[in-house]
């Protein structure tokens, strides 16, 4: 077993070109292996196609997976054949290998290799986001902002639900997030406590709820469907209760139901409309939790 | 363990009366109450704002402080510094002999300090673990509480928090304090009571954790994000005072090994000719240093936000949550590299010697490690993409988190190349670092999608992340820290650990350790979040396969700590002095090493990785100085 550190000439030299059977078996597994994951595992990645950022972020997922494949190939055919062929004899001394301490054309070429992807990913992934922000919460002063006709919904997180208030429909609010189809929709996520983060998982949408900020998002819906909603910010004691479901209807049930909403919401809405100041309904930045509200 | 020349040892009862963990710990429980009721008596009912709860936080955070000056104090941690001061000259070692007990006392033995952290984070390590265990017996079932929702968020909490905090000195803690100095030709560290010190406060820290249960536990998990820290029991005082202390634990040990190696090395022992494993503890070290403090004070404006009630945090009165969240990143991110990087540099150093060939590309190896340890400062936001801080800044953060890539692919590149055409042995300690390159690779790789902005949307805050950072830090860090457990053990304690129960622990921890996290990756997919006690009907499957592969993870580690006990405490087969045929220096010393380590001080003549370049030249050539202390 101990092998004599003192020991050890250097094996008789091995002329076999060990290094062009790497090259040509990572070749060919790439070849054959990126465009099957390009076209038969990338579509399967979540979120899906119930928006246009969901596509995009299929799209991305897609992208990388195919980059990363011929890096997985690499790895695997290198291990798979040196840990075949560099093995020790199980019986007898064991040998020193070749006493090699670098290489300067591989390190270049690893460097340069390794440096085109990350900066080509860094790029495309820069791009991707300047479309139409990509679903994420961009903060008060979005970047990415899709052109056109834009619905506004505010997106208010407390512990331990989400509430949504329509602007453009006279303020009402739902428990439930309701969109009309193929609409641009403009989420203005923000929360009444502590950090929440809401995710509806179908439409590819993520922002955290802050107190006190304006977290805005942009979803262009696409066919009628029921997405999910959870929270994905640790949120306290029922955090893992804290999900709903949200439907993205057709037009003409959307203004059906908002006009059911806003007979429901008539009753309560003149102390809404009230300023904060006289007495309305309090808004994000005055709200304070109190002790007996704590979590834990 | 024991050494020759030890004088005639008093009776037991008497050595038990002295500075020892006992007193230490009867010490700090006085302490406690002390701080509790001195609290109680400053404060009055009138800070009381919890209603119906008797206590307040003040309470709590003095009687912890009472408590660890107690037990520092019982520990004999005061002693010196009185001595000094009332006259008596300096001195530099204490209780360095006198058998078993010294591994229960103030030991400024760098080698006895090595093992008193390998025992005491593997303890924490374990009640991490158990943790785990239990949050996987709750997530069995979608709906079906095993755990009330904030006992589960505890545990949640717990499990993270102990592991981020005790692993961060995993590597560093018990294999750089025992081996630096002999791998650098010295007699001890720098600072030695700061050295022993630093193991000391981890283990106050971990018992502050572990009392969170009799306070309420906390329901933020391992980063405390505020305003939720600020609604928390009185049981996220233990959080914020045991990350406190471990940030003061981390900076002291970074300052001792920064010190250490880059004023003690031996005579002809040149930068280039230092270990890879000093240049990847150096890396670390460097990270603590500058990123530890910053965790001690945010967590010190979180604990004036809880007792003071300042608003740091409170957005209704000024404060941010983005300034917490922004603090805990910048120390957060080099944390994680905290942990990583010294498990590539256990990977480098232990490659050569199971391929018995000198390190490929000393150079770019060691510019991979600092590479990632200056971009580890850059790349912070990324934890935010979603969070609506700074929406412009994320294609940099985009760009420099993919770009940390590129020096990780060094030591990738490094490794792979010292294996090739050399002469592989396969065993135990080589199989957890050929297991390192697997693990860390899909850990790596799922981080492309985590850097990407469009889908971090998706994965960002689900089992998908979960997934990722266990594959790095478990599958980069914990398997490097079970191949220096097998690779130095027997060097450290003399005595073999059994090879066949280690390859049954190394296959069924590298099975079981995959079929669990691998299949979060798609749960994550799928759209479970982190840290949620219910999920949705349809992942019941997978979440139960997961569970079941974690319990038989469990099973492996049991299958390690049945080798630990039955190998060191029961076979103690003595191990040869170089087991493993290394051209190291510390394996050309007898086993275990001897107190002072070198008759005299070794000189360097090249780097520990000439195999095949002929016999090693002699390191203590004639004549050589016999050094000091």
């Amino acid at each position: 077993m101990a092998a004599n550190p003192n020991a050890a000439p250097a094996p008789p030299s091995d002329r076999t070109n060990h290094g062009m059977r790497v090259v040509v078996a990572w070749l060919v597994l790439s070849a054959v292996a990126t465009p099957l994951v390009a076209v038969f595992v990338g579509h399967l990645i979540p979120p899906g196609n119930g928006s246009s950022q969901g596509t995009e972020q299929v799209f991305d997922n897609t992208l990388m997976l195919t980059v990363i494949t011929p890096i997985l190939c690499l790895l695997a055919v290198f291990f798979v054949y040196g840990l075949r062929s560099f093995h020790a004899s199980s019986s007898g001394a064991v040998l020193d290998g070749p006493p090699l301490r670098g290489d300067s054309q591989i390190q270049i070429l690893w460097i340069v290799g390794t440096s085109v992807i990350v900066l080509f990913l860094a790029g495309f992934g820069t791009f991707e986001l300047l479309q139409n922000g990509a679903g994420g919460g961009q903060g008060p002063d979005p970047i990415a902002v899709p052109g056109g006709q834009k619905m506004q919904v505010q997106v208010i997180g407390q512990q331990w639900q989400f509430t949504y208030r329509y602007p453009s429909l006279g303020g009402i609010e739902s428990n439930q997030l309701v969109l009309p189809a193929d609409t641009d929709v403009e989420l203005h996520v923000t929360s009444l406590d502590v950090i929440h983060s809401f995710w509806a998982y179908e439409l590819g949408v993520k922002a955290d709820a802050n107190p006190g900020v304006d977290n805005v998002a942009y979803v262009k819906t696409k066919s009628p469907q029921v997405f999910h909603v959870r929270c994905a910010e640790l949120c306290g004691l029922w955090h893992g209760y804290m999900y709903n479901n949200g439907r993205v209807v057709d037009s003409a049930q959307f203004h059906s139901w908002a006009s059911q909403q806003e007979k429901l919401y008539a009753a309560i809405k003149p102390f809404m409309d009230k300023p904060e100041a006289d007495g309305g309904a309090p808004f994000g930045h005055t709200y304070l939790p109190a002790p007996e509200r704590r979590a834990g | 363990m024991t050494d020759a020349a030890v004088a005639p040892s008093p009776p037991l009862w008497r050595r038990l009366l002295g500075f020892n963990l006992l007193t230490g710990v009867v010490l700090g429980i006085g302490g406690w109450y002390v701080g509790w009721f001195g609290a109680h008596s400053i404060v009055g009912p009138s800070l009381d704002y919890f209603g119906d709860i008797d206590y307040n936080e003040l309470s709590v955070y003095l009687a912890y402080i009472g408590g660890i000056v107690g037990f520092l104090v019982g520990l004999g941690f005061f002693n010196y510094p009185f001595a000094r001061l009332r006259g008596y000259p300096p001195s530099l070692r204490e209780k360095e002999t006198g058998g078993w007990t010294r591994y229960f006392s103030l030991c400024t033995d760098h080698k006895v300090v090595g093992i008193q952290y390998l025992w005491g984070i593997g303890l924490f390590f374990f009640i991490g673990g158990l943790n785990a265990m239990l949050i996987r017996t709750e997530l069995l079932r979608p709906h079906h509480q095993v755990f009330p929702a904030g006992t589960y968020l505890t545990l949640v909490g717990m499990h993270g928090t102990m592991m981020m905090g005790m692993m961060s000195s995993g590597i560093l803690g018990p294999f750089a304090n025992y081996l630096i100095p002999i791998m650098i030709g010295a007699r001890r560290m720098a600072f030695p009571r700061i050295e022993a010190l630093t193991f000391w406060l981890l283990m106050a820290a971990g018992a502050i954790l572990t009392t969170t249960i009799f306070f309420g536990g906390f329901p933020t998990g391992w980063t405390g994000y505020a305003p939720l820290s600020n609604e928390g029991n009185p049981g996220m005082d233990n959080y914020i005072l045991f990350f406190a202390l471990v940030g003061i634990s981390m900076t002291l040990l970074g300052l001792n090994m920064i010190a250490t190696i880059v004023t003690m090395r031996a005579p002809g022992l040149t930068w280039t000719r230092l270990p890879i494993f000093a240049w990847g503890v150096l890396s670390t070290a460097v990270l603590m240093v500058l990123a530890a403090p910053v965790l001690v004070a945010v967590l010190a404006m979180e604990a004036l936000d809880r007792t003071a009630q300042t608003t740091f945090f409170v957005a209704a009165a000024g404060g941010s949550n983005y300034l917490y969240e922004n603090l805990f990143w910048v120390f957060g991110h080099p944390e994680v590299y905290i942990l990583a990087l010294p498990g590539f540099a256990i990977v480098l150093e232990l490659l050569p010697v199971f391929s018995r060939k000198p390190l490929w590309g000393y150079r770019l190896a060691v510019g991979g490690l600092l590479g990632v340890s200056l971009l580890s400062w850059f790349v912070w936001q990324h934890h935010l993409f979603v969070s609506g801080i700074n929406g412009d800044l994320r294609p940099f953060y985009m760009l420099s988190t993919e770009l940390i890539s590129i020096p990780t692919g060094f030591t990738f590149l490094c490794g792979m190349m010292t294996l090739w055409r050399g002469s592989i042995r396969f065993t135990v300690p080589m199989l957890f670092c050929l297991a390192w390159f697997f693990n860390f690779l899909l850990g790596g790789l799922s981080g492309v999608f985590l850097s990407d902005v469009p889908s971090d949307v998706t994965t960002h805050g689900s089992f998908f992340s979960m997934a990722h950072f266990h594959y790095t830090i478990m599958g980069g860090l914990v398997f490097t820290f079970f191949a220096a457990i097998y690779y130095w053990v027997p060097k450290m304690t003399g005595w073999e650990l059994n090879e066949r129960l280690g390859k049954i622990h190394f296959w069924t921890m590298f099975v079981f350790f995959n079929s669990t996290f691998a299949p979060l990756f798609a749960i994550g997919f799928l759209g479970q979040p982190r840290r949620a006690v219910t999920y949705a009907s349809g992942l019941q499957f997978l979440n139960d396969w997961v569970s079941v592969s974690a319990f038989c993870l469990g099973i492996s580690m049991l299958i390690f700590l049945f080798n630990l006990v039955w190998s060191l405490g029961f076979v103690k087969k003595p191990a040869e002095a170089n087991p493993w045929g290394s051209r190291s220096i510390e394996f050309q010393l007898p086993s275990p090493v001897p107190v002072h380590n070198f008759d005299r001080i070794p000189v360097f003549s090249s780097d520990p990785y000439g195999y095949g370049e002929g016999p090693p030249p002699s390191w203590v050539p004639a004549g050589a100085p016999a050094g000091r202390d």
